[in-house]
């Protein structure tokens, strides 16, 4: 496999807290277009890897490339801008504001500038377009007026999702975006990812074993703070050395 | 620069440092425990020092004084705890700041209507009214230096009484994490209303034991505060530690910028706390 | 933050307006022995409801809850004292546009030091460098020190060599106060219907998330912080116009203070709240003083009745009650 099939790739991304080393050396590579789910138990490191992709930590050591330049010690909203767009574990939206509102301001963020001070916002055609079509394609048509912090817990996920996707990213990082969700809400959040994995480069952490297997072509196993191992699904599925660390016993923990 | 009068002025920063120390423990305490930004907190300095002075003048002792304002003070703080400031728990600051300023408001008035508009002072006992001889010209006052024990002495009370008792226990799990102390099954309201009633009663010790070398007077509890607010921002919210350290800093800071740099006296407490939160934006100790 | 005004409120806020600025007919007529003072009264409110709004901008909109505001509102009037020749006129398109200058500048460095902390670090940051100001003229004996300066000439207004405002007319400075007023509301409404405004808002709901979306708060803080001085000099600068004098208290932690009083007591984050705030904050202040020597006594009750009663202000109020019953958030 070559360099180049990557659009987003980590070389010995490591992150240290005061004396804990989170990540070690992690290197994982992220084909464009593909669902590759990261997996691991409670404490692997899987948010602390997250949270060094997008630029909310910055790395210790190690490097990020996403479409061959290095990025790693760039601030969130750099990261963003770049075309990575990620949604929070914990729901992270605005809840006084309407659901509509809370898109238009992820899509707003694509203008060059937003100190513009003359203008009603309302008045940029192009961005509330956007995000009407993000609204669209994560299945909240009907909900714009909503004020969000009203909404379903459900649909409240799915605009942490619609406001990624109103920001016009080529990368999708989703941090346990089936977390807390019921059964019937889980599977319309799986139907609505599958049909994001065909467009997007989509990055997944989730304990759902289920999802994952649903959503994901490559899954990399991440076990205290290293990657143990990464590959197509069956490849992983079938591996003797993730069974024992983390499918066999591992798995009892949940 | 004459060595025994820097001395003394190291001697005066100290002293002042230590007084302002009682007052924004209590501060420090009641928004660590109980997430209060009290601003009437300054109003319980002003109260125990007319105490003293309305005490001092009916029994004729400073001591009778200090000792029976001291429990006045802490039952008022207490009676305003379970009245207003129980209601604000859940409340944002912003609310808290504008309940406590309004308190500010009516202690002023009161303290206006009980003991009117003129500044008073009370003479020093003459027991405590002579001078250490340092020099031939300098000498330092007792008082000040039985001031300095006392707000010294319980400094240490208070560092055992965090550190080693039970109690303690609850007032550190409660600063550090307040939800923790919930779900410990501790008594919250009892905690509450005790750490509000200390506050207030070592802020009115303050005032009280100070009436001899500073005077009473309307609007004494607003400067106070200030520069407790500064105390307790340099040395990390919550933290009594901290809060000891910053008292300190900003009593030295003062009294040095009073010697060495009248014309920006004022300037230096508050240039110290801008240059102390631009290094560490959270104070020294959060 | 509120972007829309309900019909019925728009509908009462346009009535209390056209009171206010119907007041020099009406006002003789009811008032007579008071009028003159009245307007005085009124023109001061009008100005602090103007340093009012601008405080809200931070801590109703963008969540900067600053206790050093009034510092600039002090400086945009000591800037014309300064300015001031001694017993002539200056010129307003001179000495207006070097105030604001020179607050603009204030407030971008003192903004640049401050915003890099938040919560309760904010607040006391902005409020030491509030009194920062306040003891640089405090102990200054350029500008007058402890006593302040007087402004003996109002500014002249002049347009081609020929007078456009006489702002020495108590009546002509009452509607300029108004004007401003109106403007400076009109400025921040259009302000936060902006795409710069909607940020701001969005970084007093969730500054985390709003960086997540790939904008730098920071920088939306600072300019914010920036206007807002700016406008608080603007409004310093006419009460130093209406007095004829300026003092260190205008910079201080009490004239802060009481702003942020009006803006929490009337509302934050609706601009007109703050407004209402003023008004109601200072008429009160100026009943209970005309009932009674300890006039601070019920205006703490009041205060306190306030935030016990109405969480959101008097602003919350009116929006609820405009929206009908049963309409919630």
């Amino acid at each position: 496999m070559s360099q180049s099939d990557f659009i987003l790739e980590t070389k010995e991304l490591t992150k240290v807290f005061g004396g804990l080393v989170a990540n070690s050396a992690v290197s994982i590579g992220f084909k464009e277009r593909e669902a590759h789910a990261i997996i691991g138990p409670n404490g692997a490191g899987k948010s602390t890897f997250v949270n060094l992709l997008t630029g909310h930590l910055p790395p210790s050591g190690g490097q990020i490339l996403f479409k061959g330049a290095n990025i790693a010690g760039l601030a969130a909203h750099k990261v963003t801008r770049l075309g990575i767009g990620r949604s929070y574990q914990k729901t992270n939206i605005f809840p006084s504001f309407s659901c509509f509102e809370n898109c238009r301001l992820a899509a707003q963020s694509r203008l060059a500038s937003s100190m513009k001070f003359f203008r009603s916002a309302s008045s940029y055609k192009a961005v509330s377009e956007q995000a009407e079509h993000a609204l669209e394609a994560a299945g909240l048509t009907g909900r714009s007026g909503r004020v969000a912090g009203t909404m379903s817990y459900g649909e409240q996920r799915q605009l942490e999702i619609a406001m990624v996707l109103a920001t016009a990213p080529q990368v999708l990082v989703l941090d346990e975006p089936l977390a807390g969700m019921g059964k019937e809400e889980s599977e319309h959040m799986v139907g609505l990812l599958r049909d994001l994995a065909r467009r997007y480069t989509l990055i997944l952490v989730e304990h759902d074993m289920d999802a994952v297997f649903a959503i994901a072509q490559t899954l990399s196993v991440m076990v205290n703070g290293t990657l143990l191992e990464s590959g197509p699904l069956d490849q992983i599925r079938s591996s003797k050395a993730v069974q024992d660390a983390y499918l066999g016993d591992g798995a009892e923990a949940y | 620069m004459d060595v025994w009068f820097f001395l003394i002025q190291l001697l005066n920063g100290v002293q002042y440092g230590l007084l302002l120390f009682l007052v924004a423990s209590g501060l420090t305490l009641i928004f660590g425990i109980m997430g209060i930004i009290n601003l009437a907190h300054g109003a319980f300095y002003m109260l125990g020092a007319y105490l003293a002075w309305w005490l001092a003048g009916l029994t004729g002792s400073l001591v009778a004084a200090v000792v029976l304002s001291l429990p006045l003070a802490a039952l008022v703080g207490y009676v305003i705890e379970a009245l207003l400031v129980r209601t604000l728990y859940k409340r944002d600051h912003l609310d808290q700041v504008l309940l406590t300023y309004g308190l500010i408001l009516i202690f002023n008035e009161a303290q206006r209507i009980l003991w009117g508009n003129d500044v008073h002072g009370i003479a020093m006992p003459t027991a405590v009214n002579w001078s250490v001889r340092l020099t031939e010209t300098l000498s330092y006052p007792v008082y000040r230096v039985i001031l300095s024990g006392i707000c010294a002495a319980l400094a240490v009370v208070m560092y055992v009484v965090i550190a080693k008792t039970r109690f303690g226990m609850w007032v550190r799990a409660g600063a550090s994490n307040r939800d923790m102390v919930a779900a410990l099954g501790i008594n919250v309201k009892l905690l509450f209303g005790v750490v509000f009633a200390v506050g207030a009663a070592l802020a009115g010790l303050a005032g009280a034991i100070s009436t001899p070398i500073s005077s009473v007077a309307p609007g004494m509890g607003d400067t106070v505060l200030i520069l407790c607010f500064v105390v307790v921002v340099i040395g990390g919210v919550g933290s009594v530690k901290g809060a000891f350290l910053g008292a300190m800093l900003i009593g030295l800071a003062d009294t040095f910028g009073k010697v060495f740099v009248p014309d920006f006296a004022s300037f230096t407490v508050y240039g110290v706390m801008a240059a102390v939160l631009l290094w560490k934006p959270r104070g020294l100790f959060a | 933050m509120t972007l829309h005004l309900p019909k019925r409120l728009a509908i009462v806020l346009v009535v209390l307006l056209a009171a206010l600025a119907l007041f020099p007919l009406w006002g003789k007529l009811v008032f007579a022995a008071k009028f003159a003072f009245l307007m005085q009264k009124l023109t001061g409110i009008m100005i602090l409801a103007i340093l009012a709004m601008s405080l809200d901008l931070l801590v109703g909109v963008a969540g900067l809850v600053s206790l050093g505001h009034a510092a600039f509102f002090g400086l945009g009037g000591y800037v014309l004292a300064m300015m001031s020749p001694q017993y002539e006129a200056a010129n307003l398109w001179v000495v207006l546009p070097a105030a604001l200058a020179v607050c603009a500048l204030a407030s971008l460095v003192v903004g640049y030091l401050s915003i890099r902390t938040s919560g309760i670090y904010f607040i006391m940051v902005t409020l030491a460098f509030g009194q920062m100001g306040y003891y640089f003229f405090n102990d200054s004996k350029a500008a007058g020190g402890s006593d302040g300066a007087y402004i003996y000439v109002k500014p002249t207004v002049e347009a081609f060599g020929i007078t456009v405002l006489d702002l020495e007319q108590k009546l002509t400075f009452f509607y300029v106060a108004l004007g401003v007023l109106v403007g400076v509301y009109a400025l921040l409404r259009m302000l936060l219907a902006s795409p710069f405004g909607r940020v701001l808002g969005a970084i007093g709901v969730n500054e985390y998330r709003v960086q997540g979306l790939g904008f730098n708060p920071m920088v939306y803080k600072l300019v914010a912080f920036t206007i807002a001085g700016t406008l608080a000099g603007l409004g310093g600068f006419l009460a130093a116009t209406q007095y004829g004098f300026v003092s260190p208290a205008m910079l201080g932690w009490h004239q802060s203070g009481h702003v942020l009083v009006m803006v929490i007591l009337g509302g934050m984050g609706t601009l007109f709240g703050p407004v209402l705030g003023a008004f109601i904050l200072e008429l009160a202040h100026f009943a209970f003083e005309s009932m009674t020597d300890h006039w601070l006594l019920p205006m703490g009750a009041m205060v306190i009745a306030i935030v016990l009663l109405l969480p959101k202000g008097v602003a919350g109020l009116l929006l609820q009650w405009s929206k009908g019953k049963g309409a919630g958030e």
